[in-house]
């Protein structure tokens, strides 16, 4: 290995211990405090996987690597730790891509650990080679290759560092094979160094005043929120403040539940299956205030119709997303827990808005989500609603993405923080139960619900495998219409009911699939089978997977259809 | 329009590529870019020459740029007084019959002749975009044939030097 074993002098008086890397990469993650891993050996992560034969660190073996990367997206989501992944080199760090623009899109924090061919063999085309530092350059918050042991303890540092600070994100480290192999000795990191690097946490007080101020005059204010506030852990001060500037709140998908949903400032999620009352406010307003959001296009819709007439206040903790899609007249760049911290320090004073007030309370009141309810037929929407119910609104809840995601966000009010487990940005089909598997490792004590559509738990069905043998209580319920139901949408509002590979002719029988991965399966196709079949599935100890078939040709609504504006939703009412 | 970015970056593998793909995926347009060692051992500066259709995307670059852990300091020096220059290689026919009058041609440009075969010239120029632009088109009438510009390399000027500088000139990038 070229390094001389005998200690010298000076490393005789020094604390430093000598190892490899492999064993380096396991001690470094019991210092920064990792309670789980979510990997799956191979060839290049074999000696990694021979230090972690001797324990220390909970192994959780999923298997697909797509699936340790959306469990591990899970865990991040309802704990606000870091997930730590280790995968192999080539297909075994391919097959994370996915889950990786995913927590980038969403800003969840991830620490990823990929094997690498040999450092002499690197640009050879060697057996499961894979430029996994260049494919991911787009997708990581940063990424590091390692092409020496002595690195290793700080790259880990900074790698943790990066992914938990400022806006969080997934954070990539490639290991060469020779690399995890090699000794040395491990120094211990106390400080980061990253002069690049130095996130704006306190915000301007200037720019706060000018907030208060705006808040002052206006006459149609809304405050949107996004999960920004969940990662400053901040609802508590969210809700407060808008308690005192009189604001009322929109939440965007990803924010949903840091507002609870049955305050009378409270309007619902805004965006393309949004709240009428959402909308309204967001369009009409005369004053937009964003806390942790970033006008993605589905909450938006059209820009050209956006928030017209609105003086808009960003305050982002990414100073890029200030201004990247709407003009921003008063920037506030900072965590969104210290932003209203200062803001409530500032003392809001809320301007003239009781008409205003009353206008949104009662379009909340007039405009409800709404569906057409049947005795016969199963509708998806009082499917949800009944879980809502038997759970008592207070379930961690999983979705995978889709008509069922939406519905899930429309008629499963959410109270507290952290407990929605959604793929918002980058709308990952196969991510729900991977997810809630990855919630229910982080939570274990929680009620997970897993509301999940056919095609999304298709794409990873194989990690059912994983309930058993952990043992996790996770309530799996397939929201069943034998299609890829928001394509079927589309095609039935956009191409002439021309439903092109969108209804799946051929579904296992999903109960004997659960039966196969030795849990209990049900099965229901009407109201009365399904309140039935829900509340013997929420008593179980153990994990469960209720089959729930739905009216196929049911539609979310109301809609922002494609390039309009929020004033254009369709299907406000019956 | 352009504009003229200073980046200062950590001299590590891959930082180039990070740079070339943050452009590529948000769609932003690189006029010139340069790269090299700066005075700090570990850092290298890079020159950006953008084209923007706004003040809004320029910052949106800028702030992308800055995301980089490996950014360590974006300037736009575009409105500042600065030194900017680029070099020009530029093989040139040039028969015996036209050689002199070539040099004559190009003595103004301080340009210099850096190598010599028996049908053309190589000349090279050191100067602004708007020099060397010019220098070839002076030369295009001889025939060109081949041309390697090295894209701008600038940072600002010593402060002293630009404050005691004439308004009018200030802003201007150094001509010679």
């Amino acid at each position: 290995m070229g390094v001389d074993l005998k200690p010298s002098a000076k490393t005789c008086t020094s604390v430093k211990p000598l190892m490899n890397g492999s064993r380096m990469l396991v001690e470094a993650l019991k210092r920064e405090g990792v309670e789980v891993i979510f990997g799956y050996p191979g060839g290049a992560v074999l000696t990694i996987y021979d230090a972690l034969y001797d324990g220390g660190i909970p192994h959780i073996l999923a298997r697909h690597e797509q699936g340790c990367i959306h469990a591990a997206e899970g865990y991040a989501r309802v704990t606000g730790k870091p997930g730590v992944v280790i995968a192999t080199s080539g297909p075994g760090a391919t097959n994370l891509v996915t889950g990786i623009a995913d927590a980038m899109l969403d800003s969840l924090p991830l620490v990823v650990f990929t094997g690498q061919v040999a450092t002499q063999v690197i640009g050879s085309d060697a057996f499961q080679e894979a430029s996994i530092i260049g494919i991911t350059m787009p997708i990581t918050k940063h990424n590091y290759q390692v092409r020496d042991v002595s690195e290793l303890p700080r790259i880990i540092r900074e790698a943790f560092h990066i992914a938990t600070t400022g806006r969080p994100g997934p954070v990539l480290v490639d290991i060469p094979k020779d690399v995890s192999n090699a000794m040395g000795w491990f120094e211990d990191q106390e400080e980061v160094h990253l002069p690049g690097y130095q996130p704006t946490v306190i915000p301007h007080r200037m720019q706060i005043r000018k907030v208060l101020d705006a808040i002052r005059t206006a006459k149609k204010p809304v405050l949107l929120a996004g999960a920004g506030v969940l990662h400053a852990r901040a609802q508590d001060l969210l809700r407060e403040f808008a308690e005192r500037a009189q604001l009322p709140v929109v939440n965007t998908l990803l924010g949903l539940g840091g507002f609870p949903a049955s305050h009378p400032l409270f309007l619902g999620m805004g965006g393309m299956h949004g709240s009428y009352a959402a909308n309204k406010a967001l369009y009409e307003a005369d004053l937009l205030i964003n806390i942790g959001a970033r006008f993605d296009d589905r909450l938006t819709g059209s820009l050209e119709h956006f928030a017209k007439s609105a003086t808009v206040a960003h305050i982002d903790i990414d100073p890029a997303e200030i201004g990247k899609n709407v003009p921003t007249d008063i920037p506030v760049v900072g965590d969104a827990g210290e932003a209203l911290k200062m803001l409530l320090e500032e003392r809001p004073e809320p301007g003239d808005v009781a008409e205003w007030l009353a206008e949104l309370g009662e379009a909340k009141r007039q405009r409800p989500f709404w569906y057409h309810d049947s005795d016969r037929e199963l509708k998806p929407q009082r499917l949800i609603q009944m879980i809502h119910e038997f759970t008592g609104g207070g379930a961690i809840v999983v979705t995978d993405v889709g008509q069922h995601q939406m519905w899930a966000a429309q008629f499963y009010p959410l109270e507290e923080p952290h407990r929605w487990v959604t793929s918002g940005g980058l709308g990952t089909m196969g991510f729900g139960l991977p997810a809630a598997i990855g919630a229910q490792l982080g939570r274990p004590d929680a009620l997970v619900v897993a509301v999940l559509g056919d095609g999304g738990f298709q794409m990873t069905m194989q990690e059912l495998a994983l309930l058993k043998e952990y043992n996790l209580p996770v309530k799996v319920i397939i929201v069943n219409n034998q299609a890829l139901g928001m394509v079927r949408q589309w095609q039935e509002l956009f191409y002439q009911g021309r439903y092109a590979h969108s209804i799946i002719p051929n579904l296992p029988d999903l109960v004997k699939l659960a039966e196969a991965y030795q849990i209990p399966g049900y099965r229901a196709k009407t109201p009365s089978e399904a309140s039935e079949v829900l509340r013997r599935a929420l008593a179980e100890p153990g994990p469960v997977l209720v089959d729930c078939w739905v009216t196929p040709g049911e539609n979310v609504y109301p809609m922002v259809p494609p390039g309009k504006g929020l004033h254009e939703m369709v299907g406000v009412t019956p | 329009m352009n504009r003229i970015l200073s980046v200062v970056v950590n001299n590590r593998s891959g930082v180039l590529n990070r740079i070339t793909g943050l452009f590529l995926r948000r769609g932003f347009n690189i006029q010139s870019l340069t790269v090299g060692t700066s005075e700090t051992e570990g850092q290298s500066r890079m020159t950006i020459v953008l084209d923007v259709d706004d003040e809004r995307t320029a910052e949106q670059v800028i702030k992308q740029l800055h995301k980089q852990i490996d950014v360590l300091k974006v300037s736009d020096i575009t409105d500042q007084p600065i030194v900017a220059r680029e070099l020009v290689l530029i093989r040139v026919n040039s028969p015996l019959q036209t050689r002199s009058e070539l040099t004559a041609l190009i003595e103004p440009f301080r340009a210099s002749i850096i190598d010599v075969s028996r049908d053309t010239v190589t000349i090279q120029a050191v100067g602004s975009p708007e020099k060397v632009d010019a220098l070839i088109f002076l030369l295009h009438p001889y025939g060109i044939k081949e041309l390697a510009r090295t894209g701008l390399t600038a940072f600002v000027r010593g402060t002293d030097v630009a404050a005691e500088a004439p308004r009018p000139y200030r802003n201007r990038v150094l001509s010679i």
